[in-house]
């Protein structure tokens, strides 16, 4: 039946255990996003939702289970993040991690998709397909008017959006988003999630782990929540919000 | 492709600054070869040597920020690639001495004489062509660059524990070539060379030679490394500095690009090197030693890194200054070069050049001063 269901998906994760000096972050996660498909991880400190980033984005090395990317086919516990990166799975940090000494769209043209080889870059020209694309993603994480700007003296959520930006840039199949709307204002928390819909609707798959509850409702689709290294509960935001060990989990017991 | 690539390197700064190298490049060698010694404008050979040599340094100081001002790595080992280089230059101008030497044997310098050797060590073959010395000027260090980049990066070393390494290369080099059965001199190093490509080394001619060219390779170095550093790579380069793990979740193998532009940065440290030993006349192991090498970091902390242009102002400023306090208060010159850091740290972090770029940058932002604000009574 696994294999069944590995075949179907775009990522697969089949039970992921991972521990640190004896601390056991994952205890079998099973997770299973399909293509297209958007799903929000929501879980307190400590659930594992880092670690499960890790997983799939070649920093760590599962002890045990397995990792999948495009059905089954690519095991992604043997690949380093490069490799990773180029395959289609884009990540964006917890904390917003922009090149801070380079201008807005220099952040965009270094991660277009492209050759990645030292000396593919080292006489790389800038074409005019590359600049059309990067004020085509200027335009969609609404920084056009910043483009010319250094990077660090973007707003905490417009680095935010220049993230997720970079990570479009690569043309990824899949996108993994860490609290995208930590230390956002309200309206800009609103943006991001219509950004994100925008980007989902566009055809990719989208990953996001995030604490805020409005964001994910906000969000609207389906939710896994996730609990001392393994899955608790998934469904739609009011069914988990409805389960009895959520509430007791978010609520303290 | 390459035109294009090296046309990118030249940038307003760069343009002035290549102006300047190659104007000094002419008009020192002219005045010292032409003028009459009476005239206040001659250029007394002492001195044109005493420049070829900051020029040398300037280059192991282009090639210093290449790797630390834009990618962020702190090399204190980068003295051991131009003593690479140096020592490869050495060993051409002591097979050049042949039967002038003290002992007087034809293929054997002195020092193997002394030490009784019956016949020469196999990696001293091909030091006699100039040409195959010049490819090991380059190589040696590239080499050996590639090698511990390769381990390094890989293993992703970085940070503090990247630079004690590099230190401990330098030190293990200098303790290596003290040893007289390494087979290139020992303690007392190679020296007392007699010509370099059938001109005699001391000769006033060759020393101004050997002066533009020296200023001919700070301006060559200068064209590549801004070349790389406003390229693409460039700007991966200076991604890795501020975000590595963004650049690597990117795609991009970060190990390959740092060991990329730490060896081209060693090539260009040993070609330096190679134009040192000629000038000064000797190549020993203190070379190697690792205070050279963190005097070298200092310069480039001077003049700005990151900047190019500031490392080989940095450079030839310290030199200039080192020169004349060892003459004035020798006993004190170190302490005066700790000071000088400390102080460069605290009140031009940016250094001289990027010091200078951002009071223009503000000039010109800044509207006239008419528009300024009354200032409050």
């Amino acid at each position: 039946m696994t294999e069944a269901l590995a075949a179907n998906a775009l990522l697969y994760l089949d039970d992921v255990k991972v521990s640190f000096d004896g601390f056991k972050a994952l205890k079998g996660l099973s997770l299973t996003i399909e293509p297209g498909e958007m799903r929000a991880i929501i879980g307190p400190n400590g659930a594992g939702k880092t670690t499960m980033m890790d997983c799939i984005t070649g920093k760590t090395r599962p002890d045990e289970g397995e990792v999948s990317f495009e059905g089954g086919s690519i095991d992604l516990t043997k690949l380093d993040e490069a490799t990773i990166a180029e395959l289609g799975i884009g990540r964006k940090f917890q904390k917003p991690t922009v090149f801070e000494s380079h201008t807005v769209e220099d952040n965009l043209y270094l991660a277009l998709k492209s050759d990645r080889g030292p000396l593919a870059t080292l006489f790389h020209r800038l074409s005019g397909a590359e600049a059309a694309r990067i004020d085509e993603l200027l335009a969609t994480i609404k920084l056009t008017a910043r483009r010319s700007d250094l990077a660090k003296n973007l707003s905490h959520g417009q680095k935010q959006w220049l993230e997720i930006g970079m990570l479009l840039a690569q043309e990824p199949k899949l996108l993994l988003v860490d609290e995208p709307v930590a230390g956002m204002t309200d309206a800009e928390t609103m943006e991001t999630a219509a950004l994100l819909r925008r980007i989902h609707e566009s055809g990719k798959s989208v990953v996001v782990v995030e604490h805020d509850m409005a964001f994910v409702r906000e969000l609207g689709v389906k939710v896994t929540v996730l609990h001392e290294g393994g899955v608790l509960s998934e469904g739609s935001i009011d069914h988990v919000a409805s389960d009895p060990r959520v509430i007791e989990v978010y609520l303290g017991r | 492709m390459i035109g294009y690539f090296l046309k990118n390197g030249l940038d307003a700064r760069v343009r002035l600054a290549l102006v300047v190298i190659l104007a000094i490049a002419v008009l020192v060698p002219a005045s010292n070869l032409l003028l009459p010694e009476s005239s206040p404008f001659h250029v007394p050979t002492y001195l044109v040597t005493l420049f070829g040599k900051y020029a040398t340094y300037a280059v192991l100081a282009l090639a210093l920020d290449l790797v630390w001002g834009y990618c962020g790595i702190l090399s204190l080992g980068h003295g051991a690639f131009f003593a690479l280089g140096g020592y490869a230059m050495g060993m051409y101008l002591m097979r050049q001495i042949g039967t002038r030497g003290v002992y007087g044997d034809p293929v054997l310098p002195d020092f193997m004489v002394f030490l009784n050797w019956k016949e020469l060590p196999w990696y001293w073959y091909g030091f006699d062509h100039f040409a195959f010395a010049m490819i090991m000027v380059v190589l040696v260090p590239g080499i050996l660059a590639f090698v511990f980049g390769w381990f390094a990066f890989r293993s992703r070393v970085t940070g503090v524990y990247l630079s004690i390494i590099t230190q401990a290369l330098t030190y293990a080099l200098l303790l290596a070539f003290f040893r007289n059965d390494m087979g290139f001199g020992g303690n007392n190093g190679l020296t007392d060379f007699k010509d370099i490509l059938g001109f005699n080394v001391q000769a006033d001619g060759t020393r101004a030679a050997l002066f533009a060219l020296s200023c001919l390779l700070v301006a060559l170095g200068l064209v590549l490394a801004a070349a790389i550093v406003n390229s693409k790579l460039g700007k991966v380069l200076v991604a890795i500095r501020d975000a590595e793990s963004r650049t690597r979740f990117i795609g991009y193998r970060v190990a390959t690009y740092k060991t990329f532009v730490f060896t081209v940065s060693a090539m260009l440290a040993g070609l330096a090197g190679a134009l040192y030993v000629p000038q000064v006349g000797i190549i020993n192991p203190s070379e190697f030693s690792p205070a050279n090498s963190i005097e070298a970091v200092i310069w480039v902390a001077v003049g700005g890194r990151g900047t190019l242009v500031g490392a080989v102002v940095g450079a030839v400023a310290v030199n200039w200054g080192k020169t004349w306090f060892t003459g004035v208060l020798p006993s004190f010159w170190l302490f005066a070069l700790g000071g000088l850091f400390v102080l460069v740290t605290l009140f031009l972090p940016k250094g001289i050049v990027g010091t200078w770029s951002e009071w223009r940058a503000k000039r010109k932002a800044t509207p006239p001063s008419d528009a300024a604000p009354a200032p409050a009574e």
